[in-house]
């Protein structure tokens, strides 16, 4: 990485250490949001982006994640920190497991399957016979945590840096993941893979490998929101949250991890400003923004930033 | 009087060029037939006047200019194109991809009549006119794209290698209708032949394409008896 | 033996309506090869400019017919206007412009209308001689659904115009070399799908009651039924309906519980898709390398 992008992302997380001191609690809430969001894209993106595959369900990982952390704290005591490894460790044998089947689906298909994922998940969760497990349709509250070693940090702080440490690792994993053979592999698949193929990647162990991987973040995320959120109920995980997590990505660019950061900026940010105008309006806006963005700018706003960045550099 | 003009077509696909400055002309009424080897051009020329492949140039058909209109409304002009591969509806029946040839005209009574006509110069059609279209043998489909475009009662017909795959016997057949045709119902003919020989027999004029240009023009007669044609293209 | 049978006949009655929406998806499915995401929530617009139509005082069957004309309309422009400038686009943006379209519809519905649930009349009679197997709506509705299913067939099979949009979906080079402007054929082909989907909205709105979130879980069921049948196969689709329609009742009465009947679904395509990818009366396709 050249020192003027070290300088830069030193910059930006300067700024994040001091943002809760900066601004409300409640402001310092949505911005945990932001960053639980941001990992979540990031997910999405290692699948949708790099691995070319489509998922419109992903936020039943997302469910799945919150769900292992809100039954772990709920019935087994389990502190909350650990919870999130395992949230991750759940949902990254589920998605491997779920890419298996799916490898055989492309594009669209895929999509449909995911799709049908997506708008079921809320019903399996409500399952009667799983309700002394995950609470039926009253969900599941949980405490906030205090800061560990009497810190002199309010929740809402303490949370942030918390989750902040956490988005900070899940993001040099991935650059780490996507710069190196395996995100080369991965485009391969996703540009031709039958040429891919040919030339010795195993095409069905890199794919599942991505789904599990994309499956993993967004549990971390799931399990990330439970805690700050402090409830899990089924139908806060409706097809709802998936398509979320798509304008996330379509807005945010995909093939991008600064991508998963402006994605969560927006998700976070447009529906306060939307809630403004009327209570209908952040989806039609969103709706609106999705389509603008697929005919205008469909590689996001990090495509359209690495353009800019790109014609500065080029003009004399 | 020239049915259609053709000025300095340009055609390529994507970035490779194919045409490269075409001219040609076609006379009301005849058969005129461009030849070259394979991979000359010829079957572009043809897409080209439909609009088919981005195009630069001038082409003029009955007075109109077309290059710049889409492949639909040449068609509604009166120009049929009998494609390369021939272009049939495979799942439908042979009686739907006919009738679909005459989808565009006003006449329906007289739409009825052609397609009776069309059973007559080929009554094989008529045998499996509820067969699908896709289980009929090479030389059946030809018949049916031929007929097809026929039902268009066009101005013009564009034919690209009408005798491809079919035994020599039934390309006579089916050049004997094609004479008939222009002669009795006045349709002019543009064929795209690699068999010289046939195309040569069929048509009154002739244009020889090489690397996407004219290089060489004449009547029939003319270019049967000129000595490099004959040696590159006749195989005497 | 009586529930059982009164399962089968309401499974029937609600199979109807995932064929009709089932149909839809396969019209627009053959003719781009796009899943319309979109299409229950086009189908529940319908519904509801229907429900104004008759609140506003008009009599059932004309708020019917006009619905279904209004939608018609609705489907071509949509397809002119959202769909035209993406129809080439990678998947990833269509998708996107689908579920785009999705949302729009169903927010913006929700803010005009409200998420009140509001009920929805049925034309057929209250009372009827078969009451024990089946209500009169539910009889109604396979009827309606019937004549729908019909009405398209003979149009496509026997009418210039079903031709020329079989030819369009199935060959549109072809169709262009014998004059089709194969771009307005799609655009009809949107509109009929549209049509048929307010048929489906009308029929299924008194049993569920009209919400703006009333369509997501029927789609489902019309994806499975469609993918069931073939994905390319009208008939395909007709027959997965019933047969999706019939298996999510008796399955949920008897086997799994009613809870989970959209998992039924959620199976129902995911098997399909592994097993039998082209369905049950679909082409196989293979991939040129």
């Amino acid at each position: 990485m050249t020192r003027r992008n070290l300088l830069l992302l030193a910059v930006v997380l300067l700024v994040a250490c001091a943002l809760p001191f900066l601004v409300s609690n409640y402001r310092t809430f949505q911005l945990t949001l932001v960053l639980v969001y941001a990992i979540a894209l990031l997910g999405l993106n290692i699948l949708t982006g790099y691995s070319g595959q489509i998922s419109l369900g992903h936020g039943a990982f997302y469910a799945l994640g919150a769900y292992v952390t809100a039954i772990l704290m709920d019935k087994a005591g389990v502190p909350y920190w650990a919870t999130v490894p395992a949230a991750g460790a759940v949902c990254l044998v589920a998605g491997f497991l779920f890419g298996l089947p799916a490898l055989r689906l492309e594009g669209l298909y895929l999509a449909l399957a995911t799709f049908a994922l997506g708008v079921a998940m809320p019903q399996l969760l409500k399952y009667h016979h799983l309700e002394k497990w995950t609470g039926g349709v009253q969900g599941i509250v949980i405490p906030k945590p205090d800061a560990p070693f009497g810190l002199p940090l309010n929740p809402d702080r303490w949370l942030y840096y918390f989750t902040l440490v956490i988005a900070v690792l899940m993001f040099v994993l991935a650059w780490n993941l996507l710069r190196g053979r395996v995100g080369r592999a991965l485009v391969a698949i996703r540009d031709q893979h039958i040429a891919a193929e040919a030339m010795g990647i195993n095409n069905a162990l890199y794919k599942s490998l991505a789904f599990g991987v994309s499956a993993m973040y967004t549990g971390v995320a799931g399990a990330l929101s439970a805690i700050a959120v402090q409830f899990v109920a089924p139908d806060s995980f409706n097809i709802f949250v998936s398509i979320v997590l798509l304008i996330g990505i379509v807005v945010g660019g995909l093939a991008s991890i600064s991508g998963a950061l402006y994605g969560a900026l927006f998700v976070q940010f447009i529906p306060n400003i939307a809630d403004d105008i009327s209570t209908a309006a952040p989806w039609a806006i969103f709706g609106i923004f999705m389509i603008g963005f697929v005919y205008l700018m469909p590689t996001g706003v990090a495509g359209a930033v690495r353009l800019l960045l790109a014609k500065r550099r080029s003009a004399p | 009087m020239a049915l259609l003009e053709v000025k300095g077509l340009h055609a390529a696909y994507g970035q490779t060029r194919v045409l490269h400055g075409l001219d040609f002309v076609l006379e009301q009424g005849s058969i005129t037939a461009l030849l070259g080897a394979n991979g000359a051009g010829k079957t572009t020329t043809l897409r080209s006047l439909c609009a088919m492949v981005k195009t630069q140039g001038e082409v003029s058909f009955d007075g109109r200019r077309i290059e710049r209109m889409a492949t639909e409304d040449i068609v509604r002009l009166g120009v049929a194109h009998v494609p390369d591969g021939r272009g049939t509806f495979l799942n439908l029946s042979t009686e739907e991809n006919l009738r679909l040839g005459g989808y565009v005209r006003r006449d329906k009574k007289t739409v009825e009549s052609d397609l009776e006509r069309m059973f007559g110069y080929f009554p094989r059609l008529r045998e499996r006119r509820r067969q699908q279209a896709g289980t009929l043998s090479g030389g059946e489909q030809q018949m049916l794209a031929v007929s097809r475009a026929l039902m268009l009662a066009p101005k013009l017909m564009l034919l690209d290698e009408p005798s491809f795959g079919l035994a020599p016997l039934l390309v006579r057949e089916l050049f004997g209708i094609l004479r008939a045709i222009n002669q009795r119902e006045h349709v002019s003919m543009l064929l795209v032949e690699q068999n010289a020989a046939m195309a040569l027999d069929l048509a009154d004029h002739a244009y020889l394409i090489e690397t996407g240009r004219v290089v060489l023009q004449g009547s029939s007669n003319d270019l049967k008896s000129n000595d490099s044609v004959r040696r590159s293209y006749l195989g005497y | 033996m009586e529930a059982f049978l009164h399962q089968v006949l309401a499974g029937l009655a609600t199979g109807g309506i995932y064929a009709s929406l089932a149909l839809a998806l396969v019209m627009i499915y053959q003719a781009t090869h796009l899943v319309n995401f979109a299409q229950g929530e086009m189908a529940m617009v319908s519904t509801y400019i229907a429900w104004s139509l008759i609140n506003a005082g008009m009599p059932y069957w004309p708020a019917f017919l006009l619905t279904v004309g209004i939608s018609f309309v609705m489907g071509v422009v949509i397809e002119r206007v959202v769909i035209r400038p993406v129809e080439n686009a990678p998947v990833l943006g269509v998708v996107t412009v689908f579920i785009a379209l999705l949302v729009i519809l169903n927010s913006v519905t929700g803010w005009i209308y409200t998420y009140t649930i509001k009920s929805f009349p049925s034309p057929f009679p209250k009372e009827m001689a078969l009451g024990r197997y089946m209500s009169p709506h539910e009889l109604g509705a396979i009827g309606i659904t019937l004549v729908v299913l019909l009405a398209l067939y003979v149009f496509f099979r026997f009418t210039p115009l079903g031709l020329a949009m079989r030819a369009a979906a199935q060959n549109p080079v072809s169709s262009r070399l014998v004059g089709i402007r194969v771009g307005w054929m799609l655009a009809l082909g949107w509109g009929l799908a549209a049509a048929v989907g307010a048929v489906a909205g009308m029929m299924v709105a008194p049993i569920v009651y009209l919400d703006p979130n009333m369509m997501g879980g029927i789609l489902l069921y019309a994806f499975a039924a469609a993918l069931v049948g073939g994905i390319d196969s009208p008939m395909g689709a007709v027959i997965g309906g019933f047969t999706v329609g019939v298996l999510e009742n008796v399955l949920g009465a008897f086997v799994i519980g009613n809870e989970l009947k959209l998992s039924v679904a959620l199976v129902l395509i995911i098997g399909v898709l592994l097993f039998k990818p082209s369905g049950f009366f679909g082409k196989v396709h293979v991939t040129r390398v």
